[in-house]
Parts: structure tokens; sequence; C-alpha cells
């Protein structure tokens, strides 16, 4: 997954997102535990 | 020795898959078929087998599996979207973001293991297609045309709402691109949502309400909503819409701008209603035939290729064809996100693999006839086992009684040969009826599909008959265009019935089709030729020798909320619970009259949400 993620963030350019990602990882447990939503039929811009 | 590419799509709504064989498309299928639960977005693991089992191959020997879009590309949206939108939508972040920690960011992990599951021995090499790329292959590379441009708009895949491109022999090139926020798809589903319909499904019934309201807000539309420009893009106002930080799709400002709160689910359905339904009808058309003349100037090409969810409203697609200035017109009959599955892997196949493209005529579709199909024997031993009394008869007969059956007034759940691929039945898993009942609509939408008494029923029509009765010109195979009944067929209205609107104008005959007449003279054609689907031609045929008419009403194999059917079980099912008066299963055929009274504790409702 790591090695697909450097290749899509450098086809486009965009190494700033590398941090924000990084915190998701950090912070993933917590969002791990979190209930799925029940919205992803109707707002699917989100999903 | 023959060489396989499967396609998927799933995860976000409507999965499926695709089996290429050597290019060619053998067997497509949408896995809520299976599973029976509408828009199903699971990993289409029952599709995948059944199309590896009819074709008698095994994972191993599949090439490599084509997913319909990169997630990445997606995530990178999400995370600029709210970037943009901070410190408001933290609550659509969080709402979003487990599902991208848990599944979409490791989704190639995911697929492999679904892969896995599926069978012995190495899962075959993945790849991924990008969201509009799988759109623009399914309409180009199945089409009967060597040279076309292609037009893909949809509510948004990764960033694209809407791309053009240009497509020659076995090759595809990007053009140009509409992004996210501003897209036609969305602005369609936003107002959909506005009317009280669900959004990915409710767009359907906003098309069918919209001739029966006057389009008086279009230019209120078209002032504060949509903003067209002269080159043929369009921008959405944000202050109307909610979508980009919030979990709903418009924002006060919305219904501050019509003076009225949006309708909620099953309400009433006002003339209001049907006013904003007409408006919004008339602003896609105003923004999508702009967008094809771009096209048009700019590639000189004179055939057009439509894919994406707007490409199945077949009203615009009829405004495309004679306003557009493209001579002709090919839409992929699976133009939504399942169609995906099939464009992946023919954009593999061409694009990557560099595999011939051979045009055929008609085109490569083969009617979307690919899904599964059941043997006389299974059929028999399905109604053996359940003791269901059923005469078998030959084709010759079995056409012949179902030909008198409809000629009586009688409605007729009609299941032949494979399963229709895309969200419309195309006379293999239908309802058909006498189209010249004029009570035929309402006793249809209340008492077989028990849906909205509004909406419309379309016609099919041998193809060589269809000139004498539709102002059309050309096959309509796919149930992709609306023509008008010819002047000559309608009935004059009565002084009192001219007066008329809304929802009054339904009981009126206005035709002597009045079944498939819409409130505009409209109806959504499907042409049916001996070549791509014999059996229901053949019916046709026999049916006009009893009643000098081809006409048939012809509606999908299912009650609201309920995937079209499938299997013989699940279309037994459907009998069990409508007023359909007889089931023919490929030759056998089963009356209602034969059986006892269905048990009522089987009520659908209890196993299909409403749509």
């Amino acid at each position: 997954m790591f090695t697909h993620l450097w290749a899509y963030l450098r086809e486009r350019k965009k190494f700033w997102l590398l941090p924000i990602i990084a915190a998701f990882v950090v912070f993933g447990g917590l969002l791990l535990v979190s209930p799925t939503n029940p919205y992803s039929p109707f707002i699917y811009t989100f999903f | 020795m023959a060489s396989y590419l499967l396609g998927i799509s799933c995860y976000y709504h409507d999965s499926a898959a695709v089996l290429l064989e050597d290019g060619i498309v053998v067997g497509a299928v949408q896995e809520e078929r299976f599973t029976r639960k509408k828009h199903d977005a699971s990993f289409p693991a029952r599709s995948i087998s059944y199309l590896l089992r009819e074709r008698g191959v095994t994972l191993r020997e599949v090439r490599a599996v084509v997913y319909y879009e990169k997630p990445f590309l997606t995530f990178e949206r999400l995370i600029e979207t709210h970037l943009e939108a901070s410190p408001f939508g933290l609550r659509s972040f969080l709402a979003s973001m487990p599902t991208w920690m848990k599944e979409k960011l490791f989704l190639e992990r995911l697929l492999k293991r679904e892969l896995a599951q599926l069978g012995a021995g190495p899962v075959p090499e993945l790849k991924f297609s990008e969201h509009h790329l799988s759109h623009a292959s399914s309409a180009f590379f199945p089409s009967p045309f060597a040279d076309a441009a292609v037009l893909c708009a949809d509510g948004v895949g990764e960033w694209a709402t809407t791309s053009a491109w240009r497509g020659q022999g076995a090759d595809l090139t990007p053009l140009w691109e509409i992004h996210f926020p501003h897209s036609l798809g969305l602005f369609y589903s936003t107002l959909t949502a506005y009317l009280g319909f669900k959004v990915n499904s409710g767009e359907y019934k906003v098309m069918g309400l919209a001739p029966y309201g006057k389009p008086r807000f279009a230019d209120r539309m078209l002032e504060n909503l949509l903003q067209l420009n002269s080159d043929g893009s369009f921008a959405l106002n944000l202050r109307y819409f909610a979508f980009t930080k919030e979990l709903q799709m418009f924002s006060p400002a919305l219904e501050d701008l019509f003076g009225r709160r949006a309708r909620r689910p099953e309400e009433l359905l006002e003339p209001f209603h049907m006013d904003v339904a007409a408006s919004l009808q008339l602003v896609l058309e105003r923004a999508l035939i702009p967008l094809a003349r771009e096209l048009r100037r700019q590639t000189s090409a004179t055939r057009l290729c439509l894919a994406g969810g707007v490409a199945l409203n077949c009203v615009a697609n009829s405004k495309l064809l004679l306003e557009s200035g493209f001579e002709d017109l090919w839409i992929q009959p699976s133009a939504g996100d399942a169609g995906g599955a099939l464009g992946a892997a023919l954009a593999y196949y061409h694009l990557a693999e560099k595999g011939e493209r051979r045009v055929c005529h008609g085109d490569a579709q083969k009617g979307s006839y690919l899904g599964p199909s059941f043997k006389a024997v299974e059929i028999e031993s399905f109604l053996r086992k359940n003791n269901v009394p059923f005469q078998k008869l030959t084709q010759e007969d079995m056409l012949s009684e179902t030909s008198r059956y409809l000629d009586e007034g009688k409605i007729i759940g009609w299941f032949q040969g494979r399963m229709e691929f895309g969200p419309r039945a195309l006379g293999h898993r239908s309802i058909l009826a006498d189209a010249r009942g004029a009570e035929l609509q309402k006793t249809l939408n209340l008492k077989i599909k028990f849906r909205e008494s509004f909406r419309p029923f379309a016609p099919v029509v041998l193809a060589e008959d269809a000139p004498e009765i539709f102002e059309f010109d050309r096959p309509s195979p796919y149930m992709l265009f609306v023509a008008a009944v010819r002047p000559e067929l309608r009935v004059p209205l009565a002084p009192a019935d001219r007066t008329k609107f809304g929802i009054d104008q339904l009981n009126v005959v206005r035709s002597t089709y009045p079944a498939i007449t819409h409130v505009d003279y409209s109806a959504r054609l499907q042409t049916v030729s001996r070549d791509r689907n014999p059996i229901l031609a053949q019916l046709l045929e026999v049916y006009r020798q009893r009643t000098q008419s081809s006409v048939l009403v012809n509606t999908s194999f299912n009650v609201r909320g309920e995937p079209i059917v499938c299997t013989p079980e699940d279309a037994y099912r459907c009998f069990r619970r409508t007023e359909i008066d007889v089931l023919v299963l490929e030759n056998f055929i089963v009356t209602k009259e034969s059986l006892p009274p269905s048990n009522q504790s089987e009520d659908w409702r209890s196993e299909f949400e409403l749509d």
C-alpha cells in the first residue's frame, strides 16, 4: 500500500498530503473503532 | 487459447463484474441481482463466480482484474474539499473517514483478499482504471462507431464530473474535464433530494414527473443555481448546495430560493413539485446541448457516445440527438457505475495491452443480454420441487398462448434467456402487458409495481413497425430515447381534459396506446429486432398477427425497491406477491388462477426498502 501511495504522491506532485495522511495513520485507531456511517448510500460524494 | 480479463466495480454503489474473452464481452452482471439488495455496493463475489462458472474458466486463467477507479484520487478530493471548507464540514469528514481508514485506502489488499477467497491459486494481477476513463471506454469501445466524440457526465468520479474524449479505432484520447463540485449529475441529484426522492435512484422519477409541470422556475435556476458559460462549461453556485461539506445535498438557501421547504419522502406531490421537476429537466438539457455542440465543434466528429449516470436521462438524450449537431448517438446501456466494470476491462485491453478492436454492426454490447440464463431442466425442477402447477409447451405454443393472454388484457411476467446488464429490463426479465388498455398504467403502478401512480410505462415495439407509431427514425434497442406518438394516433382531447393539470392529466386517454403515452405524448421507446432479441421479436410478431399491433408495455420484472429478478425463484416469488396474471418461464406457463391464494405474510414491503 505504501509503495502505491508514494507512487501516487510522486505522480500527482502532492507531497503536502503526506503529513495529513501520516496524521490519519496516527489517529487511525480512533477512527477504526467508530461505527460505519449510515449516510453512505445518500451522500456518495464523501465515500 | 483464449485470454480473459475481469472488470469490477464495487464499494461505492452498483457493484458489478464483467468478463472479457479476447477483448469481447462474454458476461456482465450486477451483484444486486444475486444479493437482492438494490444498488448493492459489496464486493461482487457472486457475480465473478457466476461469470467464471458460465464460461468454464477459473480465476487462475484470468490475466488481470481491472478495478474501475483510483481510490487515492477520490481520497485526495475528499481531503482538499474538506480543507477548503474548514472549519466547517467536520461532521461529514468524521463520518466518511472510518470507511476510508478501514477499507478504501487499503483497497488493493482488500480486493486481493476477496479474490483469493474465490479460488485456489495465485490471484491475478490487479490494475486500476480512472473513473471517467472507465465510463468513456464503456461508451466508445462497444459502440458501432470507428470514430466518435465521447461525453461522460455523472455525479462525480475521483475529481471529474464531466469529461470529453475522442475515440478513434482502438484509441481513446482525453480532451477536457470539468471537476467537482461543478457537476450536472449532482445538480440533478440535489434537486431530486429537494423533491423528496432518493439520491441515486429517484432521478428517474423526477424525469417522469417533469412532463406534468411547467418549467416556470428554469430562469430562476439558471440565474441562481447553475451558471452556463459561452464555451459550454458550467458552474454551480455553492451557496445553494451543501454536499461539499455537509451530510445533505442542499443548503437552506435552496428552500428560500423556491419559497418552499423540501418535500418529505412519500408526501403528496403538488403542482409546485411538478414545476420544479419540469424546470430541472429543461435546465439539464440547456446545459448538456451546448456541451455537446462544443465537443462537435472541437472534434468535427459526426458521432457521439455517452456514458455516466446522466446518460440514463433518455429525455435529454433525445434532445441531444436532435439539437447537438451529431448525426448519430450511442449510449452505454449500463451508463452508471456498474458499466464502469465493463469500461475498466475494455480500457485495459485496448489502451494498455493494445488489443485490436473490431467494430461490430449494431454494436458489441450483444443487446446487453449478458447475465445468467436457466435451462428448461432447471426451471422444471424448480416448479416440481415447489409443487407449482404448470404447462410445458413448445415455443410456438408458448408464444401463441402468451399472445392470447396479452390480448385478453392479462399481465405477463416474462422470463427468457440471459438477464440484462444495466438498469433497464429489455425483454428478458420484463413484465409485459397490452398497451391499448386505458386503465393499465394505474393498475400496473399500484397493484403490480406498487410504485407512484404518476410514473409512465415504456413501449416495446417491432423495429419495422416503430416509424408508423412513433416519430423516431432509428433503432432504440436499449430504451434510452423518448419519441412522440405520431399525431394521427393521438386522440383529440375533450375541452374538460384540456384544462386539467398535474396528476389529473394521468387518466386522460391521449392515444390509441394510452398505457404508454405520457402526458406530453412522449414514450420511452424500445425497438426489437430478430437479430438481437429473437424470442421477444417472435412474440411481437405473433401478437401482431392477432391484434394488428406489435406494441406492448414493457416494465422491469420487480416491485418497487427490489432488484430486477434474476432466477426462476425470484420471478416466481414476485409473481406470487403481485397481481401479475401469468408467469412465462422460457416455455413453461404458470397461471395465477391455477394456484392457491398467496400467503399474505409474504409481504414484499418487509423485504425491500422503498426506493
